[in-house]
């Protein structure tokens, strides 16, 4: 029971290469920036756009091979997906549309609903059975695209931004749901998101994108602990370097370096998190080891924490509580002086 | 203050433009006024009830809505084609869809004729292999209305097909809907509204029709004298057969309207 895929396409200006398999009961979530190629891989996985080269099998059943011109229709693959808008069909009710899958698969009507009606119990939605899709709020619509994609029991389970049509408020709750009613899933899940709490909350594996290809692939630690790209490291919320390791140091290619004890020789990358860069107004004494000056570019006020985006070689950014922003008086274009643990910087080889 | 300007400045401009104004609205106008204050009101129930008038009613009727269904029939999917099959030579093929709705109807009449007539390019064939002659039947009558009509009912349905979400029927598509079960599912009930508009306004264009029935179909009573060409021989003889028969165009036309109202006035 495994999804393997080996897709090549090209779709307008994005050339996409990926090979990507995936273990049963495993949530592989992909994530990237806005033209990566993270739905066109959905799309071809359920057959929506054609791949130009390349085999897709589903628990050893080919469902695409063009070097053996297999294609299998969408209509017949065992996938199930959640668009990001959900596309409820309008107009039918909560119920219909659940039974839907069922229905266009030969189940006779009764049993469809009986059906539709378990699911729509289990999705706590069951009042609402008659109810049409536009008078659902966000949550409860992606719960019906929930039902309707589970209820024809998919061996692979494909969601478009599950969360990307809800306002932030109502997410977290939703999120919590989706998490629960996709733990009961056996089958594989493939999520698409932008959204990293989201990437964390839910998944087993991170698969990267970038134009196209996946750039990086492993699970929450990995991916968070040591970024490959420079989205990533944004995606994760921390600092990253790309440079050449020279004994105790980096060098940083875009000018600057790092000390770090564990630097060795070599292309690396080097990650330092925001809480662990220090600011200071005047030139800081004692221990560190990286020090340097900068200037202030901007602050973004994030819930209990403050980032502050610092110009200087190299740039960097660092994470201050409020009171502590309060007291170093920051002002935009304002001089400043940052200093690093050598400790603090964690070096892999690139 | 600019409102109160604006509203002076339109008062100011009214009386240049209220002469032309009124002179359109009075040539779209009146001529119904006066049919209507023509109308042999107290004789209604007796006028209809003549045999040539209920004849041409009958007969108008059922071919316009043979006329609609068959447009049904075939339009629906050559709309769905125009609208979801890329191919060369749409733009020029969506160009022919819509002459007839430009064509003067007369000419529509003689090109039928000269496909569909006796020593026609198909006409001939059908008569020699079937025994067919279309021309001066009820069938013709039916086909010149189609010829017209058709184009009103595919414009509206293509443009609904064109709007409306794509991702449905890709939805249903994921949960085993081959494309048969996904149009009679999905899309037909999503377009049915311009469907049902569509189908309305190629009805009464049917209902309508006069130059290419009485090119194509000629003008026999009982065969092919729809509504239409009876008005046009009964004004001569006796115009209050005409009056009626135009009354109950106008009641038809303007049902029409008001089964539209909510697609074209919600604006206003």
């Amino acid at each position: 029971m495994m999804l393997d895929a080996d897709v090549r396409l090209r779709l307008g200006e994005l050339l996409l290469e990926v090979r990507l398999k995936a273990a049963p009961g495993q949530l592989v979530v992909l994530v990237g920036p806005n033209g990566a190629g993270k739905t066109t891989l959905l799309r071809a996985l359920a057959g929506l756009v054609p791949v130009d080269e390349g085999r897709i099998s589903l628990n050893g059943e080919v469902l695409e091979d063009t070097s053996r011109e297999v294609r299998v229709p969408t209509e017949r693959r065992p996938v199930g997906m959640v668009f990001q808008n959900y596309l409820l069909f309008p107009h039918l009710s909560v119920i219909e549309n659940v039974a839907f899958g069922l229905r266009a698969r030969g189940v006779s009507r009764s049993e469809a609903r009986q059906q539709g009606a378990v699911w729509l119990e289990r999705m706590g939605l069951s009042a609402k059975a008659d109810a049409k899709p536009r008078s659902l709020s966000g949550g409860q619509s992606q719960r019906v695209a929930l039902a309707r994609a589970l209820a024809t029991s998919p061996s692979l389970l494909l969601l478009d931004e599950p969360l990307a049509a809800l306002d932030a408020p109502a997410r977290a709750g939703v999120r919590r749901d989706l998490r629960r009613h996709l733990a009961t899933f056996q089958g594989v899940r493939i999520l698409v998101t932008h959204d990293p709490l989201e990437a964390v909350a839910l998944a087993d594996r991170i698969v990267v994108i970038e134009g196209g290809t996946i750039v990086q692939s492993g699970d929450v630690a990995e991916v968070t602990a040591r970024p490959r790209s420079r989205y990533v490291a944004e995606f994760v919320g921390v600092n990253l370097f790309r440079g050449r390791g020279v004994g105790d140091s980096i060098e940083i290619d875009t000018g600057g370096a790092l000390a770090a004890p564990d630097a060795r020789w070599g292309d690396a990358f080097a990650v330092v998190h925001p809480h662990a860069v220090s600011i200071h107004r005047k030139e800081p004494e004692g221990s560190p080891r990286n020090v340097w000056r900068g200037t202030v570019e901007g602050c973004d006020f994030e819930g209990d924490r403050v980032r502050v985006r610092i110009q200087g070689t190299p740039s960097i950014v660092a994470e201050v509580t409020p009171p502590a922003a309060n007291e170093l008086d920051l002002v935009d274009g304002g001089p400043v002086w940052v200093s690093v643990k050598a400790t603090d910087v964690v070096v892999y080889p690139a | 203050m600019t409102q109160g300007r604006a509203r002076r400045g339109s008062v100011r401009r009214l009386p240049a433009f209220a002469f032309p104004a009124v002179l359109a609205l009075l040539v779209l106008v009146v001529p119904l006024v006066g049919l209507i204050v023509r109308a042999p009101w107290g004789d209604l129930g007796a006028e209809l009830a003549a045999p040539e008038v209920r004849q041409a009613l009958v007969l108008s009727i059922t071919t316009s809505l043979w006329a609609t269904a068959l447009a049904i029939l075939f339009g629906v999917p050559l709309a769905w084609v125009l609208a979801r099959l890329e191919f060369r030579g749409r733009a020029l093929l969506r160009a022919l869809i819509v002459l007839p709705m430009v064509l003067p109807p007369v000419v529509g009449g003689v090109a039928l004729l000269l496909a569909f007539g006796r020593r026609g390019l198909i006409g001939q064939w059908l008569d020699q292999a079937f025994g067919i002659t279309l021309p001066f039947t009820t069938t013709a009558v039916v086909i010149a209305e189609l010829f017209v009509a058709m184009p009103f009912l595919i414009i509206a349905v293509e443009a609904a097909l064109r709007s409306s979400e794509r991702g449905y029927e890709e939805a249903a598509a994921t949960l085993g809907a081959g494309r048969w079960l996904v149009f009679r599912r999905v899309t037909l009930p999503l377009i049915a509204p311009s469907l049902g508009a569509g189908a309305a306004l190629c009805w009464a264009r049917a209902l309508g029709e006069f130059g290419a029935t009485i090119t194509f179909a000629g003008n026999l009573p009982g065969t092919t004298q729809t509504m239409p060409l009876a008005v046009y021989l009964a004004l001569q003889s006796r115009p209050e057969g005409a009056i009626v028969l135009s009354l109950v165009l106008l009641a038809v036309s303007l049902g029409v309207l008001v089964l539209l109202r909510d697609r074209w006035f919600a604006a206003a």
